[in-house]
Parts: structure tokens; sequence; C-alpha cells
């Protein structure tokens, strides 16, 4: 039920995420999804792609700091407070956000929310006894 | 003005003489009473007791800092510890620390060469001298504060920092003579123009200077904003301390304390002494240390010896001021930074060769250290609060070991340049 993420290390400096989508359209690789963390000194990209082996290795390669991690994709319906029940949930069970970010599926009915979460498996837990839709990794490439 | 005319002035036949019946007596006590001399004079069958010259002492070996930190901490003593009374240490938390002591009488003996370099450079038993050296295990605040006490001025023991509350007792004390690092003198002088007050309103007369390299263009800057004489000293705490060596009020080289202290300068490649005058490496040997006696200690500092007289009527030949360093010791804020000490945190963190680049700025004449870091997959987090996390704890680590604070910086991999080996890690920026 998690999903794989790819986190790039970025100095703030001019033309490094244009490089990135660069080696990864070379590379025939789709973004999903992908949410820029930064600071004045300096950011952390952090994408969902459909081929997470290879944009992995191609972007090492090309010399970028690349880590992995899980996080977990939610699917809401994308109408007012579709975000909202999904946070109270999780308030409600105790468990912090350490990030997220989202995005709205291309029939544009449903949007999907990426989150990692402080309990991953607690989370999971929580959102599945409130019937949130949990996608899978093959979901969210098929999107 | 002199402290002890009769040694400052000893004519220089007289000063050779003095100098080898000091050198064979240290060399046979090192032999007796130091396993790591003994074991090496075994090694090379030398022998203390056939010294006929001075040079005789170009084949004995060198002292290095590797030496010191190999016998930490109290291995190279010569005397028991019940005999020091006092000891000090250089910085480095991780094992990188080297440990000196002294017994009563050199404490006798660092009194006196220090006030000897305070006579040198004007201060009389009338002054009011602070002190704004760290007091503590580094030598530049005791060293300065006995010697003074020696020559009977007036101290104010004020140690480093709060540059505020320096200025306000600089100037409700009436102070004469300040003691500190260069760049804090120009910094003090910054100070007093935000604190609206005139350096010539105040009784200061005489700075006396050290525990970093500095330039003619500096005094210049610190003569004519402080409205004072400065002067140069040196010295490290393998040898002593402050004291090694002073400038005299002619303001043209640093007078060693040769009666105390053999110099050699040489060649740091070859080891070979340099011709007279040339820059070279110098090189100390202890003469009357008890407790901490060093052979042949390469100080890695470059200097020139300036064998002409002095106008001063001193015979003590004299040295230029420090014109860099052989190996890649920095100092910042007057306190000695090896790029090996920040390596090895970057290691510990890491778990692998760190790739880095140190940055020396000097801003509002203050030094700051900036450590670029390339940021590796162990150290890489996809959450900003650990990443963040991850960078402080470089900066702490940093601080704790180095005794200084650093600002840190993680940059991409690779991004970098890669150098052949070392000492083009640091770029340094300050103009001096």
């Amino acid at each position: 039920m998690l999903v794989e993420q790819i986190a790039v290390f970025l100095e703030n400096k001019s033309g490094r995420l244009a490089e990135i989508t660069a080696v990864l359209a070379d590379n025939d690789i789709n973004i999903r999804a992908l949410s820029v963390a930064d600071t004045a000194d300096f950011g952390i990209l952090r994408l969902i792609v459909d081929k997470v082996e290879l944009a992995k290795k191609v972007l090492k390669e090309n010399g970028f700091t690349v880590g992995k991690t899980t996080v977990i994709a939610v699917e809401v319906p994308d109408r007012t407070g579709g975000l909202a029940t999904v946070l109270a949930a999780i308030r409600d069970a105790g468990i912090n956000v350490e990030y997220m970010y989202a995005f709205v599926n291309k029939t544009g009915e449903n949007a999907v929310l990426i989150f990692r979460f402080e309990k991953m498996e607690e989370a999971i837990e929580t959102l599945r006894r409130e019937g949130f839709t949990i996608l899978s990794k093959e979901q969210i490439c098929a999107l | 003005m002199y402290w002890q005319k009769e040694q400052e002035c000893l004519p220089r036949p007289e000063l050779a003489r003095l100098q080898l019946e000091r050198l064979r007596a240290t060399l046979k006590r090192v032999a007796t009473t130091v396993p790591f001399y003994r074991n090496i004079f075994h090694q090379r069958h030398l022998d203390p007791e056939k010294i006929t010259s001075l040079d005789d002492l170009r084949a004995y070996p060198f002292t290095l800092k590797q030496d010191l930190r190999d016998n930490y901490p109290y291995g190279l003593f010569a005397v028991p510890l019940r005999d020091v009374v006092r000891v000090h240490s250089s910085s480095g938390t991780t094992g990188a620390a080297t440990v000196v002591g002294y017994s009563r009488g050199d404490i006798v003996t660092w009194s006196d060469l220090v006030a000897r370099v305070l006579c040198g450079a004007g201060v009389t038993a009338d002054d009011v001298i602070q002190i704004a050296f760290g007091y503590g295990l580094f030598t530049g605040g005791f060293g300065l504060h006995y010697g003074a006490e020696r020559l009977g001025a007036s101290v104010i023991p004020i140690s480093a920092g709060n540059t505020r509350r320096q200025i306000q007792i600089m100037q409700d004390f009436k102070t004469t003579a300040l003691v500190c690092t260069p760049s804090y003198a120009l910094k003090m002088a910054d100070v007093m123009m935000d604190m609206g007050i005139n350096p010539n309103g105040l009784s200061l007369r005489y700075g006396l200077f050290g525990a970093e390299p500095w330039s003619e263009g500096m005094r210049r800057e610190i003569n004519e904003r402080l409205g004072i004489c400065a002067t140069d000293n040196y010295g490290l705490s393998e040898v002593m301390g402050p004291g090694v060596a002073g400038e005299c009020v002619e303001c043209q080289g640093l007078h060693i304390n040769e009666d105390h202290f053999y110099v050699e300068v040489l060649d740091p490649d070859t080891l070979e002494p340099v011709p007279p005058g040339e820059v070279g490496e110098l090189v100390l040997t202890t003469l009357t240390k008890e407790a901490f006696p060093v052979i042949r200690y390469r100080t890695r500092d470059l200097t020139r010896l300036i064998p002409e007289p002095c106008p001063c009527g001193r015979t003590l030949i004299r040295m230029s001021r420090v014109l860099g360093r052989s190996d890649d010791m920095l100092i910042i804020k007057g306190v000695n930074v090896f790029p090996t000490q920040i390596e090895a945190v970057l290691f510990a963190i890491e778990g692998t060769e760190p790739h880095y680049r140190l940055v020396v700025d000097r801003e509002n004449n203050e030094d700051r250290l900036t450590v670029m870091v390339e940021v590796v997959e162990s150290m890489f987090f996809d959450e900003m609060k650990k990443q963040r996390a991850m960078m402080e704890t470089i900066k702490k680590r940093l601080a704790s070991e180095l005794g200084i604070g650093v600002e840190v910086k993680l940059v991409e991999e690779r991004s970098l340049e890669r150098f052949e080996g070392k000492g083009k890690r640091v770029i340094d920026n300050r103009q001096l």
C-alpha cells in the first residue's frame, strides 16, 4: 500500500530543476507528481514517477544525491472538503504529517494526496478503517 | 627599555657559549627523563655528551606536533607530575589535542620572558594592561597575565569576548595597553565607532598583538584608528606560549629570546638551513624548560631571520612576522584549525571519505569559517526537519571539535572541485 517516492537534494541555484526534468525526459520517465521544499540554503525535490528504479539510477549517474522513501497516496473525490476529511481522521488518530502534496488525476474527478506521516503503519490503518481509498504503486503508475 | 638588560644585550659570542651549555644540559636531561627522546637518541647513536658546537644539534631528530599527540597527555614531560604546577593544552577534542606542562621554575622563566616582550613593546609598571586573550587551556591569557604581573603593571584579566564591555572597561579603568589578536583590535575600533567613543579620548597607548597572522597594512590601520603603537609578538604552546619572541618599539621584527630558545630556519622540504635572511620554517629547541623541553620542534611557521643589529640595543636576533605556514593549518579567530580535524568529524557522520571545502572570510574584522559539505546519500533526507537537523549536527560537532563556531553549507554531490592531494581544500579570502 506504500508508494515509492524519489527525493533529490538541490542547491538553490538556477537550472537544477530543468536539468533533473531533462534527465527524466531523456530516459522516458514520466513524472506523476512533484513538490519542492526549500529553505534559504537548499531544497529537497520529491517526485512520484512511473519508473522509480530507473529514475534513481539515471539521476545518480548525473551526479545528483538521490534518496528513496515510501509515501501513502490517498484518492479522494475532487470536491470541497476532500482533503479536510482525511486530515481530520489523521488528527483524531494523533498522527503528525511530515509533509504532503497533491495532484488531480487526468479525468479530473479525483484528487490524489501524497502523504508522509510520522507513523506510516498507524496512518494506513486509520485511513483504511475510515474507508479512504489508498492507491497502490501500480495504480499510481496507471493514472 | 629592557626587562633583563644583561641577557637581552648579551654579546653574541657569550650568548653562543650560554646556548651551547644549556643545549647540552637539555639534551642530556631529555635523554634520561623522556623515553621518547631516549629511544630515538639510542637508535641514532646520539650522545649529548659529545655535543661540542651548536651545529651538532643538526644530527638530532625533529619533534613534530604528531609526536606530542602520540604522547598525549603526559608522555613527553621531563619531570614527575608532582613537580608540574600548570598544564595547558591546544584545542582538539577527538584525540588531536596536545598537552604541555610547566614547573614552578618554568612559570618564573615564562613570566620573565613575557615581561621582556611587554617591556620591549613600551609597557612599564605604570601601565594598566587589559588582557583580552582567552584565559584557560590556551596559553595566551595566562602567559601574558603572569608576565604583566611580573613586570608590575596593573592587570585587567578581562579575557576574550563581549566587545562593548571591553570598551566600557577600557574607558572606565583607563587602560593604557591592550593585549589581543590584531583582528580583534580592529573589531574593537569598529565597535567604538558604533558606541560613539573616540579612541583618541581613551588612555590607550600600546597594543601587543599576536596569536594570528597579520600585516604591515593592518598595523598601520590599528595604529591610526586606535592611536597606539602596535607591536607583534610570537609564541606557541608547544614551546612555551607567548614570550618566545616579541617586537621592540622599532617595529622591525621580533627579538627571539635566544638565551632560552635555540632557533633554526630550515627549508621545509630539504630540512637544510636556508641562507641567512631567507624564508624558511622556524624550528625551535628549548634551552631552559624543565617540565616540557622540546628538541627541534617544527613550528610549521614560515619566517626569516634578520641578522642585522637592532637600533634598540638588544643583541637577540630578530625574526620577521610570520609569513605563512608550511602545512595546511589555519588560524581562525586566533584558534588553530587543521582541515584534518574537520575531515575526521565529517567522516564520523557520513561514514565515507567526505568531500568538503573550507572558506574563510573576514567581515567587520571578524573571521568566519564556512564548511561546504557535499551531501551524500547517507546524510540526505526527504524530510526538511531531518535534513536541517543533520546540518545542525554537523555544525555542533565541528564547533565542539574546533572550539570555534562555524557555518555549514550543504552542497550537491560533485559540485566541489576535486583536487589531487591536500591543501587545496581551503579558500582563504581574508585580506590582511
